[in-house]
């Protein structure tokens, strides 16, 4: 399969630039949830799309409504993720999950307690498993590669 | 808080000009669903299943809570309830469909099960290698695998009655495909994916003219149309219980009388057989044939009183309501830009479906909800019809008696909305 190069990994500014934190406090100045959820739908944009060619079978996430890809690199014991979808809230999801998620070890994505996020930012409802768009096996793929 | 619907004159279409004085009161019939009753919510999910009438939930609720026992066997008086029951649902239903005979009314899980049972009971005795089956290229893949897996096993081929340019299932492709003496022809009356119709009234003539056995999937027609199985000329009719306001887990396979006598059975167990020993067993009588086991008592008594319902209900103001509102809904979609509709034909029942261009059913199915507006985005479970149509998946609106003109506005204020905020780069 091909691969993105590894200074691609490097280079987002996922969890570098735009961390957890920042987020966190963009997402809740917005009062009500409908707000975070508009952001939500265009924080896609702020993460780059993969080239074409890396829009591949082999890389696709299992049980999404969207087609979703999602690459993993491993360098010095950190973890570190590049993803795309042809869905925005996907994107804007992949987002804030590889925002918290890039660049950390093992152990501190053990400790990645995303649903409690999602759960603050009101957005819980929109991950859980039962819902079939899917939007849940691209976190749980995430955590998997990394863990 | 009470239903956002106001008091509605139903707009009457031209085919039913005859009913154009007739008055509809979309609140007392919301009144009766009470899932209906919940703030927020804009339903218009009504083709995958629709909500059920307190009646229907009394209907179960009262077998359970008085007559509950086991049919067709028990020596006592609440066997006999029961009984009493369970076969007067069959024969509500029968009457439902204008059956000349309960005996030919099976019930089944739902259509899907219909679908399996005819795939595997008159599959194994009508197909053999080098023959043909037809299904058209709408269809739900409860009518298309079944058959694909019934041709593979007799070495026949399953072929595809394909959509025309006009969005259309295309009748010289099916004069083509007819010409070649299929043994089955299997006809969606309405599209769950896209609420269009079959023409059945010159195309069911003409596979029998062919000499083709006619099943038809009813799961949709069933809640928008009076159905006449008579008058329709097809050999069997299928259809599900949940989308016509009853319940889910039940539905019905009628068939005709001779076809059923001559077809093996297609599962086994009690209620099923006549005689059994461990060298071979002998088969009961239609329709227990095939109902092996257990049936879905409760579930078939909330489907008959879902029948009952409907028909103590002025049909014709009904479909002329909800022909009214997706006629409307069609409209209103067709005045916004940026969207396409497929199969949006004047004739659709209950569904239209849509996209929003260069964007993922799934992000505008999300959005609504969000505005609390349940549709249904994905491909409908008609995969091959999606491939037709060159799209992943689409937007699906389908409405039932019970929704209303201010619910299709509030559907249209949230896809503006939508497309508002796309094109603001705030």
């Amino acid at each position: 399969m091909m691969t993105p190069e590894p200074s691609l990994f490097l280079s987002s500014p996922l969890g570098r630039e735009l961390t957890q934190a920042t987020l966190s406090q963009e997402l809740m100045a917005q009062p009500h949830w409908q707000g975070r959820y508009r952001i939500l739908m265009k924080l896609g944009n702020r993460m780059a799309k993969l080239a074409p060619e890396l829009q591949q079978a082999a890389a696709a996430v299992a049980g999404c409504e969207s087609a979703t890809w999602l690459y993993h690199y491993q360098q010095a014991g950190r973890h570190y993720f590049l993803a795309d979808s042809d869905s925005r809230i996907v994107r804007g999801l992949l987002v804030l999950v590889l925002a918290a998620a890039n660049g950390r070890s093992a152990e501190q994505l053990a400790q990645l307690d995303l649903a409690a996020w999602f759960a603050q930012l009101g957005l819980a409802d929109h991950l859980s498993p039962s819902r079939s768009n899917g939007l849940n096996a691209v976190v749980e793929a995430i955590l998997q590669r990394g863990g | 808080m009470l239903s956002p619907c106001r008091m509605l004159r139903a707009l009457s279409p031209n085919h039913l000009r005859s009913e154009s004085t007739m008055s509809f009161d979309v609140d007392a019939l919301r009144s009766q669903f009470p899932a209906l009753a919940q703030e927020g919510l804009v339903y218009l999910d009504n083709a995958a299943t629709s909500q059920k009438p307190q009646v229907v939930l009394d209907a179960m609720a009262q077998f359970y809570a008085q007559d509950n026992a086991n049919v067709h066997r028990g020596a006592h008086r609440l066997s006999a309830r029961a009984t009493r029951a369970f076969e007067g649902a069959r024969h509500t239903l029968a009457k439902f469909i204008n059956a000349p005979a309960s005996e030919a009314l099976i019930f089944t899980r739902g259509t899907t099960e219909a679908m399996n049972l005819l795939a595997n009971s008159l599959g194994a005795m009508v197909l053999g290698p080098g023959d043909t089956v037809l299904v058209d290229e709408w269809a739900h893949h409860a009518s298309i695998v079944p058959w694909q897996q019934a041709a593979l096993r007799a070495g026949a081929t399953l072929l595809p009655i394909p959509l025309g340019r006009d969005g259309r299932l295309d009748l010289a492709a099916y004069e083509r495909l007819l010409a070649d003496q299929p043994k089955v022809v299997v006809l969606t009356q309405i599209s769950n994916a896209l609420g269009a119709r079959a023409p059945l009234g010159s195309w069911l003539p003409m596979a029998r003219a062919a000499g083709a056995i006619t099943i038809i999937d009813g799961a949709q027609s069933v809640a928008h149309d009076v159905i006449d199985v008579q008058a329709l000329g097809c050999d069997f009719f299928a259809f599900s219980g949940h989308k016509m306001y009853g319940p889910t887990g039940i539905g019905v396979l009628w068939g005709r009388r001779d076809l059923l006598d001559a077809m093996p059975p297609y599962q086994f167990g009690g209620e099923m057989i006549h005689q059994v020993s461990f060298n071979q067993s002998s088969f009961n009588q239609l329709p227990f044939k095939f109902e092996a086991g257990t049936p879905a008592i409760a579930e078939a008594i909330g489907l008959a009183a879902a029948a009952q319902w409907l028909q103590g209900q002025d049909r014709q103001a009904l479909i002329a309501h909800e022909t009214a509102l997706l006629e409307y809904a069609r409209l209103r979609l067709s005045e916004l830009d940026g969207i396409t509709l497929y199969s949006a034909f004047e004739d659709n029942a209950g569904a239209l479906a849509f996209n929003v261009d260069g964007e993922h059913h799934q992000d505008v199915g999300v959005w609504l909800d969000q505005a609390g507006i349940a549709i249904r985005c994905g491909h409908h479970c008609c995969q091959p019809l999606m491939a037709a149509l060159a799209v992943k998946g689409t937007c699906r609106l389908s409405v039932a008696a019970y929704n209303c003109r201010d619910e299709i506005d509030r559907f249209i204020a949230a896809l503006t909305d939508y497309v508002e905020f796309l094109y603001d780069d705030a």
